[in-house]
C-alpha cells in the first residue's frame, strides 16, 4: 500500500491514541511516540507499530502517536484507520486484518 | 434460559468504553456503528470495533453489533467486517419490512460462506423504529431462524408519529405491545428502548417497572449505572419464589396422586398459573438465586 497524503485517527481521550501518519518515501519508518506510560509500555506499543506496518506492508511512512493509555488493539484499530485513510482506499481486506 | 435483561450501548469509536464494556456484567454489550458515530468516523469506529471483538474476552458477555443500514454506503462493509470478528448478534437498524431481515441475512450467509463459517453462524436482532415497522411486527419476527429478538427504537419512532416521550410512555403504549405480541407469537425475545435521562433514577425504575409488567425480557441501556437497577426489578423476591416453590409442588403431588384437580389454599391452579410459576424459578435461577436453599426454606415454613 502505498501512503499519498496525511492520513489521522484516534482522538485525545483517556485510553485512546490519535495517529498521523504521512510519507516518506525512500526513507524508511519514522516513528515518533509521545504517550502518558512511555516509560512502562513504550517498547510494548512500538511493537504493535511496527507489526501492524508489516502486515499493512508499508516499508516508507512517517508515524506519529500521541497515546492516552491506548490498549494494544486500540493503537492497531487506529494506525490501520490512519494508513488506510492516508493510501486513499476505502477497500479493505478483512481477512488479512483478523 | 438466556437473559436479556440489558444490553448496554457502547458507541462504536469510543475507546475507553469498548475497554471497560464487560466489567458493569449487563447481560450483552452492543457496539454501535449506527448513531452513535459521526459520518466522517464510520471507518474507524469499524476498525475499533473489529479488533475489540477479534482481541479482547468479553468474558461470556453476549457480544452485538448496530450495522448501519444497507441503504447507507456503510451497511455492506460493516457485515463484510463484523462477519470475520464475529460477534454473537448482528442488530439491523431501522427495520421496516420482513424484505430489510431477508437482505441482511442473505449478505450474511454469503460473507459466512466466504470466510468457512458455517452459515447461520452470526443470530439476528431487529430494531423497529418507525410506524411501518410497527405495523409489520409479526412478519419482520418471523422473517429469519437468524432472530433471536426484536427491539423497539422509540426515539425515531415517536418522531414519526409527531409525538414526543412523556413520564408515563403512553405515546408506546401501541408499539410497545405490537412488538411484544409479535415476539411471543414468533417465540423470540422482545426488548424495549433506551431511557435518555440518565440522571432520573426515579424516572427510570418506573419504566422499567412498567416494561417488565407489560412482558419485556428486557431493554437497553446507555450507562452502566442502569443495568444493576434493572437486574433488581427483574429478580423474582422471596415471596414470588416461595409461591412458585408450592405451587409446583402442588402439581407434582397431583401428578402423583393422578389427581385431577389441584388447587393450592383454597385456590384452583391451571396450567397459566404453573407455567407462571416455573418461569419465576426459571428466572430466578438463572439471576443465581440458589433454589435448594429457598425449597428447604419452604419445606420447613409449612
Amino acid at each position: 500500500m502505498k501512503i499519498i497524503k496525511t492520513g489521522m485517527a484516534g482522538s485525545l481521550e483517556s485510553s485512546d491514541v490519535l495517529i498521523t501518519v504521512d510519507s516518506n518515501t525512500g526513507k524508511g519508518r519514522n516513528i515518533s511516540l509521545e504517550s502518558t506510560v512511555k516509560r512502562q509500555y513504550g517498547k510494548q506499543i512500538l511493537k504493535v507499530v511496527e507489526h501492524t506496518l508489516d502486515l499493512l506492508e508499508i516499508s516508507d511512512v512517517t508515524v506519529r502517536l500521541e497515546d492516552k493509555g491506548a490498549l494494544d488493539c486500540t493503537i492497531r484499530s487506529r494506525l490501520e484507520a490512519a494508513v488506510y485513510r492516508a493510501a486513499g482506499s476505502e477497500t479493505y481486506p478483512w481477512e488479512s486484518l483478523t | 434460559m438466556k437473559l436479556r435483561r440489558t444490553m448496554l450501548y457502547v458507541p462504536g469509536n469510543n475507546a475507553g468504553m469498548m475497554k471497560d464494556a464487560h466489567i458493569y456484567r449487563s447481560d450483552s454489550v452492543m457496539f454501535d456503528l449506527e448513531d452513535s458515530v459521526s459520518l466522517n468516523e464510520k471507518d474507524t469506529a469499524r476498525f475499533l470495533v473489529f479488533n475489540a471483538l477479534t482481541t479482547l474476552d468479553y468474558e461470556g458477555i453476549e457480544t452485538v453489533v448496530r450495522i448501519n443500514g444497507l441503504d447507507t454506503p456503510y451497511g455492506r462493509e460493516d457485515l463484510k467486517a463484523m462477519v470475520r470478528a464475529r460477534p454473537d448478534v448482528i442488530r439491523l437498524p431501522k427495520t421496516e419490512t420482513a424484505q430489510d431481515v431477508h437482505d441482511v441475512e442473505a449478505i450474511l450467509a454469503e460473507e459466512e460462506k466466504a470466510c468457512g463459517l458455517p452459515e447461520g453462524s452470526i443470530r439476528m436482532m431487529a430494531a423497529i423504529e418507525g410506524p411501518l415497522g410497527v405495523l409489520n411486527a409479526y412478519e419482520i419476527a418471523t422473517a429469519s431462524k437468524r432472530l433471536i429478538g426484536i427491539a423497539l427504537g422509540a426515539e425515531d419512532y415517536v418522531t414519526s408519529m409527531k409525538t414526543s416521550r412523556s413520564p408515563g410512555g403512553i405515546e408506546l403504549l401501541f408499539a410497545r405491545s405490537q412488538i411484544l405480541n409479535a415476539a411471543r407469537a414468533a417465540g423470540i425475545y422482545a426488548l424495549d428502548t433506551v431511557y435518555s435521562d440518565v440522571n432520573n433514577e426515579e424516572g427510570f425504575l418506573d419504566e422499567v417497572r412498567h416494561i417488565k409488567q407489560l412482558g419485556f425480557d428486557g431493554k437497553s441501556v446507555i450507562s452502566p449505572r442502569q443495568i444493576q437497577p434493572v437486574h433488581r426489578v427483574y429478580c423474582p423476591d422471596d415471596k414470588e419464589i416461595d409461591h412458585a416453590l408450592r405451587v409446583v409442588q402442588a402439581i407434582e403431588e397431583a401428578e402423583a396422586n393422578n389427581s385431577g384437580v389441584i388447587s393450592l389454599n383454597g385456590k384452583m391452579v391451571d396450567k397459566p398459573i404453573v407455567d407462571r410459576a416455573k418461569r419465576v424459578l426459571e428466572m430466578a435461577r438463572a439471576t443465581g438465586i440458589r433454589i435448594n436453599e429457598l425449597e428447604a426454606y419452604c419445606d420447613e415454613d409449612e
